[in-house]
């Protein structure tokens, strides 16, 4: 089981006040698609992905960037036990989806692109220690999702 | 390559010879800066050189306290705290490493060679390490720079650092 600190628990619930879903989803999953490109090859049927400024106003990568983040309050709403909230998520992963699960690696999207776009929402208040507890949650987070792979 | 053309035709390359050539390719990298990505991080770094030394800080600090298994480093500082003394003069220190990369754009294994050879004989930074600061240096360019570090500036910026790391790597074994 995950130990959350007071300051932990309380930063990450301050982000998720603070940050507005529709535009953070869409441009950390933008990002991902335009500075991962590889990652386009889940969305074959979203449409004109051919450059920057098609991705970003891609209506389809404004809606995936919402049920993104609806999944991730999931977490945020249970967070003393994301790993059997995140079970059937895992399994549609893996097995509908057939995401490489390399790609949940910490280096794309949950933490080079969400984290990278949260902090410049945040600016300056997104602090050493805050990215560390936001880094920490999105780390469970993954993990949690990968649970399921076998 | 005339010494090839004055082979006989039914001679095969030899071993040497296929090593030679293969030399030749491997200096093209696997996602190798185009000139537009070139373009973009020279405009960028145009824009954000004169904040280098507070990027490197920030940056330096947040690597610190976000991983700290890297802490393992600097155990002869005094203080690792973010923002304290030996951390701002190391961030200072590292972006004008970047600096130097950024102006040595169209060689840096060349331009690299004597960083690359004081982080593999002296320093002996884990590789894995340069990915974890090239982050938290993307992470401070989103905060101090939100309008400029758009998506393209940002794969640009990417790319670069990881070039720098595989520069650098370049003498480790």
């Amino acid at each position: 089981m995950v130990k959350w600190s007071d300051f932990e628990r309380a930063a990450i619930q301050d982000i998720f006040s603070k940050i507005d879903y529709d535009v953070v989803g869409r441009a950390a999953f933008s990002r991902c698609l335009i500075v991962y490109p590889w990652t386009q090859r889940y969305f074959g049927s979203f449409g004109n992905l051919y450059n920057a400024a098609a991705i970003t106003s891609n209506p389809k990568v404004a809606a995936h960037g919402k049920v993104i983040m609806a999944g991730l309050e999931k977490a945020l709403t249970n967070m003393d036990d994301i790993k059997t909230t995140y079970k059937d998520l895992s399994v549609l992963h893996s097995e509908k989806l057939q995401v490489d699960p390399d790609n949940f690696n910490v280096k794309l999207f949950s933490f080079y692109c969400l984290t990278i776009v949260v902090a410049g929402q945040m600016g300056a208040a997104f602090t050493p220690e805050v990215q560390g507890a936001f880094q920490k949650f999105l780390a469970v987070v993954v993990a949690s999702l990968r649970k399921q792979y076998h | 390559m005339s010494w090839m053309a004055a082979r006989s035709k039914s001679d095969h390359l030899t071993i040497l010879e296929f090593l030679f050539v293969r030399s030749l390719l491997s200096g093209v990298d696997k996602m190798s800066l185009s000139a537009k990505d070139k373009a973009t991080v020279k405009a960028f770094w145009a824009k954000i050189s004169s904040s280098g030394e507070a990027i490197g800080a920030d940056a330096l600090s947040r690597m610190l306290v976000v991983y700290p298994q890297t802490k393992t480093y600097f155990s002869h500082w005094k203080d690792m705290s973010p923002g304290s003394a030996p951390v701002k003069k190391h961030g200072a220190t590292v972006m004008g490493g970047v600096a130097e990369a950024v102006a040595k754009i169209d060689d840096l294994t060349a331009g690299l060679l004597s960083l690359s050879e004081l982080h593999a004989f002296t320093l002996r930074v884990d590789p894995a390490n340069f990915k974890i600061l090239s982050h938290n240096i993307l992470v401070v360019l989103a905060i101090m720079f939100p309008t400029d570090f758009t998506p393209e500036v940002h794969v640009a910026m990417d790319k670069f650092l990881a070039a720098v790391a595989r520069a650098l790597s370049e003498k480790y074994r």
